[in-house]
């Protein structure tokens, strides 16, 4: 694969297919492409940088997230879609620290939209509570079972790695930190 | 909680597909049987595939991080970012030094205005009804008048003088009353009567506290006044007296009259009246008389940014006045009591009486 050919703005239907098939490549290149764009839209509207990147990576989610799901149907040009979504977050996001003049700057043609942030919202409150937990946990669960459950590592690689004599003494541990963590996990508000 | 363990690990087998076709029959079953069992596979399917996505999450964020390390987000942000106009770029960065230097602007206006007295000055909102004449004009006369230079002979006065007012007679034999403020810094005084002669006065007394003055005619050429046909009121005259005045704001005599609107005057200066008649620059020192034709003051100022509001000071000041001239100024006793023979008239036979009474003064100074 040359890189020229695979540099530059990712057309629309790239990205879908990118996403779809892990592309670090294209993940890549449609961040690079958009994100002086919303750069522009939070600097000029009372934000900084790290808004900017907070923001952007927030709506680079939602759309990831919504084309692995397989409900995503791209009903405008892309750079339309993500700039909409991330002009929605940052008027949030100002109401929130009441930083909200009552206008802001547009730069870009946008459209209304609102469930899939909504949605979004939903599942980072889960993370973080997931988040939490785990750094409850303490160690060694916590790696025990980001290895097992997320990294997918074998029970023999991971009682290697721990130095448990058995299999069957890494399996318990490993159940015993599951119950923890399910405990901690629903324990929270 | 072994048994919690192995049930858990049962769960786990049979959602990943490890187990034997018996042992996966006979879940199912118990399954089926049991709906505490039943729940607590879904509950572990849903709970496991939480962590899992929590790890794609992770990931993922990982990854969009590297990628934004690679963004030289300074470069970006000076090139996007909107510069405002000079203008609000400088209120911003200086505000507070802006702020500081227009109340100290402010600050020394207002101070300066205060010791030089232009806040406490009552002309800046008062101005004398005296008239300035033309400088041209006066350049020119004064070239005449030092060609034919016999001022004091020639009946007929063809200098204007710089300032010219109005001034009335209290007694019979050349004493006339005029306002301080006209024949203030004065070099000579003359009074032109109706009839167009002039006369040259001497300044006998001054009152500056209640801008009257007192001249006397020294001129030869001047022959006595018939009795005066008015008197000066003593009393206070009540609102709403119809009040008027003649004077020389022009070359030929004006009238002017109103009302006696208030008896305190500008600013609530209780020596003076205060009428609605519509007077112009030059009545200053004129006579205010009241519907009878009794004199109850004389015209001194009015209020520039109002009109139909002018001022006279009261009679009582200018027989204060009279009382204070020392005897020795005076040369010729003065007389002020006049006999009233207007009252039944009407006003336009009023003022043809009037006028042998009634002068321009025209003030000289270099």
């Amino acid at each position: 694969m040359s890189k020229e050919i695979n540099s530059g703005i990712p057309t629309d239907s790239e990205v879908i297919l990118g996403i779809l098939n892990n592309s670090e490549n294209v993940l890549k290149r449609l961040y690079l492409a958009y994100f002086p764009m919303i750069l522009q839209l939070v600097i000029n509207n009372n934000g900084n940088t790290d808004d900017a990147k907070d923001i952007y990576q927030e709506a680079i989610i939602v759309l990831y997230n919504k084309v692995k799901t397989g409900d995503f149907e791209l009903s405008s040009k892309l750079k339309t879609y993500i700039y909409s979504i991330c002009r929605r977050l940052w008027l949030k996001r100002l109401t929130q620290m009441n930083r909200y003049g009552g206008d802001i700057k547009d730069f870009q043609e946008f459209l209304v939209v609102d469930d899939e942030t909504e949605k979004n919202n939903e599942r980072d409150i889960q993370f973080n509570k997931m988040g939490s937990a785990l750094q409850q946990l303490g160690e060694p669960c916590k790696t025990i079972i980001e290895d097992f459950y997320i990294n997918n590592k074998s029970m023999q690689e991971i009682c290697e790695e721990f130095g448990y004599t058995n299999a069957d003494n890494a399996k318990t541990q490993k159940y015993k930190c599951l119950q923890r963590l399910k405990k901690l996990f629903f324990q929270q508000k | 909680m072994s048994e919690n363990n192995e049930l858990t690990e049962s769960i786990e087998r049979y959602l990943n597909g490890e187990m034997t076709k018996l042992e996966r029959a006979q879940f199912e079953e118990l399954r089926a049987k049991d709906a505490s069992i039943n729940t607590k596979v879904a509950e572990h399917k849903h709970f496991i595939n939480l962590v899992k996505q929590y790890g794609e999450r992770l990931e993922l964020e990982r990854r969009l991080d590297a990628i934004h390390d690679e963004i030289d987000v300074h470069a970006l942000e000076d090139e996007l970012m909107i510069h405002p106009s000079w203008v609000v770029r400088m209120w911003r960065n200086h505000h507070s030094k802006i702020s500081v230097a227009a109340s100290i602007a402010i600050f020394a206006v207002l101070s300066t205005l205060f010791f030089t007295g232009y806040l406490n000055n009552k002309n800046a909102n008062y101005g004398p009804l005296k008239g300035k004449i033309d400088k041209l004009e006066r350049d020119q006369n004064t070239l005449i008048n030092t060609v034919k230079n016999l001022p004091v002979q020639h009946p007929q006065m063809t200098n204007p003088g710089n300032f010219r007012g109005t001034g009335f007679a209290i007694s019979a034999n050349g004493y006339i009353v005029t306002d301080n403020h006209v024949i203030r810094n004065a070099d000579s005084v003359y009074v032109q009567a109706a009839d167009g002669k002039s006369y040259r006065t001497k300044v006998v007394y001054v009152e500056p506290v209640n801008d009257i003055a007192i001249l006397e005619i020294t001129d030869p050429s001047f022959k006595p006044l018939a009795p005066l046909p008015y008197t000066l009121k003593k009393t206070e005259t009540d609102l709403g007296e119809s009040v008027f005045t003649i004077g020389y704001p022009k070359e030929s005599i004006v009238l002017g009259s109103g009302l006696l609107t208030s008896s305190t005057g500008f600013k609530g200066d209780t020596t003076q009246y205060q009428t609605s008649a519509l007077l112009d620059y030059g009545h200053s020192g004129g006579p205010l008389f009241d519907n009878k034709g009794n004199i109850i003051g004389i015209v001194n100022g009015k209020q520039t940014r109002i009109e139909g509001a002018a001022f006279a000071v009261k009679t009582s000041y200018l027989l204060k006045a009279i009382k204070d001239i020392p005897a020795d100024s005076l040369n010729k006793p003065l007389n002020a009591n006049g006999k009233n023979t207007l009252a039944g008239l009407a006003r336009p036979q009023q003022i043809k009486r009037l006028e042998n009474y009634v002068f321009m003064v025209r003030v000289y100074n270099q």
